[in-house]
């Protein structure tokens, strides 16, 4: 590739600013190369600005190099590999394509019109607030610039802010320990009033939510859904007493429990063992700040 | 080189190593390269389409840099402060030549320090040089001069450059 010299010229063809970088740059050919050195031995400011750029070209080099020689954060590695499918899309198909899965999968709840409202009224699930959770999750996790309304820089803003707004005492938990970093969080429409939902990120990237409600569930019901749950206090009413309850749904897995006029959901692509140890110190914590 | 259909990891230190001079602190140059790989997985889709992709990515990295110079995005302070930015320093002499170098690279136009930096980092050819950042040859030509000449203008007076000494030329004064 050599679009700055003129093709084969003969000797004596003038040397063009353009060359004189081609010239740094390696991009002559040899023969034309070693005309523009010929040239240069008789041009001591051409040869002095062209040295000086020999030398900057050098010392960038040395500047950034050893940036290849760099470990690459498991955050990058865990970009450059082709995402899982599910959250590869855009952040609007993945929602709708977990809004699908569950409509099909007999959660009923996210394609129905108003037209069957009575439907949904008289049984509204207990599973619907894992589902929303997880919908919620599927729509701002993979969101690259705005994932959150308040960013977690300004936690005593958020969390001022959402407690007027859910009119109620707001906390966000503090998991650096488990190597969480709080990201922010943003308020959500719920079945009848404002959710909070908190962001937080891991080290390699990937996100895990807090989603918080504190409306009046409607009358809970064992009604069968599309999410594979497992109540790990082995049954018993959700609304009762608080009980971990763990569902699945495709990449993300969510964990909920509900404590007094609070229900919780902690939603991430992790695993469960990892998901429990989250949810523990999430319930520790905000037992802890209860009155 | 090349990337595997599932696999973008062997661009990645060429990509850091092209966003630490953009961007001139590790945070934000990481961000860059985060982006770019999202936004080069979201267009998978096209790689048949594409010939060059070290030009298509490095014009994704120009593009997110561009929007965030815009925005502003780059002028915040890294908090992460403690990690050094070079993991081997050179020897103590050339390093203060080295900091001034960084210093007025900074100090340039974006547009001129984009070309400077694809041909001294990337040793790309003028002609993809021009395809990654979709502009004609010639205006390639012109960044490139006004940048080597601004740098050379701010650097004038300070110390020598590593290995200027040692150039291939001998100019007889």
């Amino acid at each position: 590739m050599n679009p700055a010299a003129p093709p084969s010229p003969p000797s004596g063809v003038p040397v063009t600013e353009a060359e004189l970088h081609a010239y740094v740059d390696s991009q002559l050919t040899p023969e034309r190369a070693a005309e523009v050195a010929d040239w240069l031995v008789h041009r001591p400011d051409e040869a002095a600005r062209v040295r000086a750029w020999e030398a900057h070209k050098r010392g960038l080099r040395m500047l950034y190099d050893p940036v290849l020689e760099e470990p690459v954060p498991p955050g990058l590695q865990q970009r450059a590999r082709r995402p899982a499918p599910w959250f590869g899309r855009p952040a609007p198909a993945a929602a709708a394509a977990l809004l699908l899965a569950l409509a099909a999968g007999g959660g009923g709840w996210a394609l129905r019109g108003a037209h069957d409202a009575p439907l949904l009224a008289a049984a509204p699930h207990a599973n619907d607030f894992p589902a929303r959770a997880a919908v919620a999750h599927a729509v701002y996790a993979p969101e690259v610039k705005r994932p959150v309304e308040v960013d977690g820089a300004h936690e005593d803003q958020l969390v001022t802010w959402l407690s007027k707004r859910m009119g109620a005492p707001m906390k966000a938990p503090h998991l650096q320990t488990l190597g969480y970093t709080l990201e922010g969080g943003r308020l959500l429409p719920g079945e009848r009033g404002p959710v909070a939902q908190f962001m937080y990120r891991d080290e390699a990237g990937h996100r895990l939510t807090l989603y918080v409600s504190n409306e009046r569930p409607g009358t809970a019901s064992g009604a069968a859904t599309g999410l594979a749950t497992a109540d790990l206090r082995g049954g018993g009413d959700a609304h009762a007493d608080t009980a971990f309850r763990f569902a699945s749904e495709g990449a993300v897995n969510v964990f909920w429990w509900v404590d007094g006029p609070f229900r919780y959901a902690i939603t991430a692509p992790s695993d469960r063992a990892a998901l429990t140890q989250v949810s523990a110190e999430v319930y520790r914590q905000l037992a802890a700040a209860q009155p | 080189m090349h990337a595997t259909d599932d696999d973008l990891s062997p661009w990645v230190p060429r990509l850091r190593r092209y966003a630490r001079a953009l961007a001139n602190n590790r945070d934000d140059a990481d961000d860059l390269v985060q982006d770019t790989l999202e936004r080069a997985w979201a267009r998978a889709g096209l790689w048949r389409h594409v010939a060059d992709m070290r030009a298509w990515l490095f014009g994704i990295m120009h593009n997110l840099h561009v929007d965030a110079l815009r925005r502003g995005r780059l002028a915040v302070v890294a908090f992460d402060d403690d990690a050094p930015d070079a993991v081997a320093p050179p020897p103590q002499a050339a390093r203060a030549a080295l900091l001034d170098l960084q210093a007025a690279l900074e100090r340039l136009a974006p547009e001129q320090r984009e070309v400077l930096l694809l041909v001294a980092l990337e040793d790309m050819a003028y002609a993809d040089v021009a395809r990654t950042l979709g502009i004609p040859l010639g205006t390639v030509m012109s960044r490139l001069s006004r940048g080597r000449e601004r740098l050379r203008l701010l650097l004038d007076g300070a110390p020598s450059m590593p290995g200027a000494e040692a150039g291939r030329l001998k100019v007889v004064k």
